[in-house]
């Protein structure tokens, strides 16, 4: 692993996002290195999803800033001022991002080989057979290989999951998001892509995000931990510190609660 | 000829068409009235226990609404004579549009009907209802009104087909327009005013449906 | 042949003219559906406002009196439409206009989700709708599209009275001159029906063909 990076991935200043009256993000600042693994917990409402959802730039914050590789993500400077960004910036900017959902979102009209092709082809510009044996490969990664013909509703959950994870890898994007991809699905099915998830955060290919109720995967998987609480990261820190010696009292009953439970 | 709109002349055929619109009117509002019972009793014989009877009327009710409406106004107005029943183009014209549109009809019922949750048909049942009663009291008055919207409007559409009543001369707003424009070879005014006039109504009513859809209850049981 | 069925051969030449406009007026109410439904949720306020327009103009009037607009009154603009063309023309912009609610109903209809799932693979917007939402809503699109045929079908009768040859106009020259009404007009509610069950049929197959990908319980 590279440390030789002085720009982070990802950085955060003061991210505020409110939906209504309740107040989602509270001043979030985060600096996030190339290459780490950071596991995310926190109470439901923590406003750890809106995170993720805002940097792949589906929900727009109400204040702050944020960078991805050195690059604002909302705003573009013209004549010397901030300025909100179009579209297309806003596009451009994320195409280094990738996401699993917790409801995992495949195209239901293609099939599993074809959902993990076609955004290399319609956006990357790959051509198909080269699309068709990446995502064959990866496919065979995420242990689908004899599935590809397969629709998703002849899926399992786990079994769509996987192509979710399979789909966002063929993008080979520099940071991945995964949003509580385990909540959604039957407890038998955890444990498979808690495997693939493990695995691929051993791999350090590229930084991960991820958000998840699974305390023990973060425990083990994860370079660093930040627990969320009603807006604000409370703790920062690696889960062998947050795990077992937590240093704010919210994470100390959280913790608690989850572990005990 | 370049567009020339002679309002002097649009003024003097307005109480022409006034006067065609009220016809209009009171043709949409009788054949209103046909379809809305007659579909509501195709409606509840569609889901008659009784096999034959349910077949029966969806097959009728299928054909009636697959075929075109001029073509039933033509057959009421030259074959009803032949059985003795001579009458006016007004009330053919409202018989045709009444049949015709009490298919649809029929099919909006049905649907509010089968939307009310089994539940309810179950819970009269261990009351002891009789099933008239059930229907009449608990199942009707929980149908009809969700589908209210859907039934206003195909009555502006029941509007919107009055024309076709021209054909067997009927004096309504079309077939005034006609005359006219046969009279004084002005056609623009009578029939951009008639194309008015039916926008306006249908505007009208549709935001009416649509205020309705509003303030419907909503029910949860 | 027997009677009724003599009747049958001349019919025929005018269910050839009906089956004419209604091949061009679906033509012409696909592309309106779909330019009108997708202008309604266009990002575009002009582009919104003039989908919204025609719309509101074509399902508020009705179709004769466009039919007799078209007819009567544009050769005082010098414009001279030939009756067929007419036909198929008002009727097609007609039903399109109700088309245009199907098809913007099925784009809506699509869970959000998925547009999500696109932009996180960076999907442009043109090639989320095209790729992912359109095909999706496809299935959804069917079944009242297939009614709206049925009713295209049923307005053709109304070019009989802007003196175009098709199965009424001929039916009713058929009375005028033999006056066996009954018979007639019978044979010619029963070619509709017949067609109308083939339309039924067809577009039955087609969502069927169109469906393979959804779930069990949403194909009902």
């Amino acid at each position: 692993m590279s440390t030789a990076a002085t720009v982070p991935l990802v950085r955060l200043r003061h991210l505020g996002k409110r939906f209504g009256e309740v107040e989602v993000l509270r001043g979030i600042d985060l600096d996030v290195p190339e290459g780490q693994v950071v596991g995310i917990i926190g109470p439901s409402g923590s406003g750890k999803s809106t995170l993720l959802r805002i940097l792949m730039a589906l929900e727009h914050p109400d204040e702050g800033r944020v960078e991805i590789a050195g690059e604002s993500l909302f705003t573009v400077r013209r004549d010397g001022h901030e300025r909100p960004a179009g579209r297309a910036h806003i596009r451009r900017v994320c195409r280094s991002i990738g996401m699993v959902f917790q409801q995992f979102n495949l195209f239901p009209h293609m099939t599993a080989l074809q959902n993990v092709m076609e955004a290399p082809v319609s956006v990357l510009g790959l051509a198909r057979p080269d699309a068709r044996q990446q995502a064959t490969a990866y496919l065979a990664r995420v242990g689908l290989g004899d599935k590809l013909s397969a629709y998703p509703r002849e899926l399992s959950g786990g079994q769509k999951q996987r192509v979710a994870i399979a789909r966002a890898l063929a993008m080979r994007p520099r940071l991945m998001l995964f949003d509580e991809i385990t909540s959604a699905l039957d407890p038998e099915l955890v444990g498979g892509i808690l495997e693939l998830l493990a695995e691929l955060s051993a791999a350090h290919e590229m930084t991960m995000l991820i958000v998840t109720h699974e305390m023990s995967f973060a425990r083990s998987s994860a370079d660093r931990v930040l627990f969320f609480d009603r807006g604000l990261i409370v703790e920062d820190g690696d889960p062998a510190t947050v795990f077992t010696a937590p240093t704010h009292p919210r994470t100390r009953e959280f913790l608690k609660r989850e572990l005990s439970g | 000829m370049k567009l020339d709109w002679d309002w002097e002349f649009t003024v003097m055929i307005m109480p022409l068409l006034a006067n065609a619109l009220r016809l209009t009117v009171a043709a949409t509002v009788a054949g209103a009235a046909l379809a809305l019972t007659l579909g509501l009793a195709l409606a509840i014989a569609r889901g008659s226990a009784y096999r034959p009877l349910a077949s029966a009327t969806v097959l009728v009710s299928e054909f009636v609404r697959s075929t075109p409406l001029l073509i039933q106004i033509y057959f009421l107005f030259y074959v009803l004579p032949r059985f003795g029943f001579s009458t006016t183009p007004f009330v053919t014209g409202v018989l045709a549009l009444g049949v015709h549109y009490s298919t649809y009809a029929s099919e909006v019922y049905r649907s509010g009907i089968e939307s009310v949750p089994r539940g309810q048909w179950e819970a009269a049942r261990a009351l002891n209802l009789s099933p008239g009663r059930t229907f009449i009291r608990v199942v009707l008055p929980q149908a009809i009104p969700p589908v209210l919207p859907a039934l206003g409007n195909y009555v502006v559409a029941m509007f919107k087909e009055t024309p076709l009543l021209s054909t067997i001369t009927l004096v309504e707003l079309l077939h005034t327009a006609k005359g006219i424009g046969a009279e004084t070879f002005r056609y623009l005014e009578p029939f951009t005013l008639v194309g008015a006039f039916f926008l306006m109504v249908s505007l009208v009513a549709t935001a009416g449906v649509r205020a309705l859809e509003r303030r419907l209850p909503a029910y949860g049981s | 042949m027997p009677a009724p069925f003599d009747l049958i051969p001349t019919l025929l030449l005018g269910l050839v003219v009906t089956l004419e406009v209604t091949a061009g007026g679906a033509c012409v109410a696909l592309v309106m559906a779909f330019a009108a439904g997708l202008g309604r949720l266009s990002g575009h306020f002009i582009v919104r406002a003039v989908a919204r327009i025609y719309v509101e103009i074509f399902r508020g009037t009705s179709a004769l009196v466009q039919l007799f607009w078209v007819y009567f009154v544009l050769p005082f603009f010098g414009i001279s439409v030939e009756p067929l063309v007419a036909g198929i023309v008002v009727l097609g912009l007609n039903i399109g206009a109700y088309g245009a609610e199907v098809v913007r109903g099925a784009i809506q209809a699509v869970p959000a989700a998925q547009w999500e799932a696109a932009a996180a693979l960076n999907f442009s917007t043109r090639q989320t709708r095209w790729r992912i939402v359109i095909p999706q809503a496809l299935p959804a699109m069917l079944p009242p599209a297939g009614n709206l045929l049925i009713e295209l079908l049923k307005s053709t009768a109304l070019v009989s009275l802007v003196t175009l040859g098709d199965l009424t106009f001929v039916a009713q020259t058929l009375r005028a001159d033999t006056l066996r009404t009954p018979e007639i007009f019978s044979l010619v509610l029963l070619i509709y029906f017949g067609v109308a069950l083939v339309m039924n049929y067809g577009v039955r197959r087609l969502e069927r063909r169109l469906s393979f990908w959804r779930d069990v319980e949403a194909r009902r």
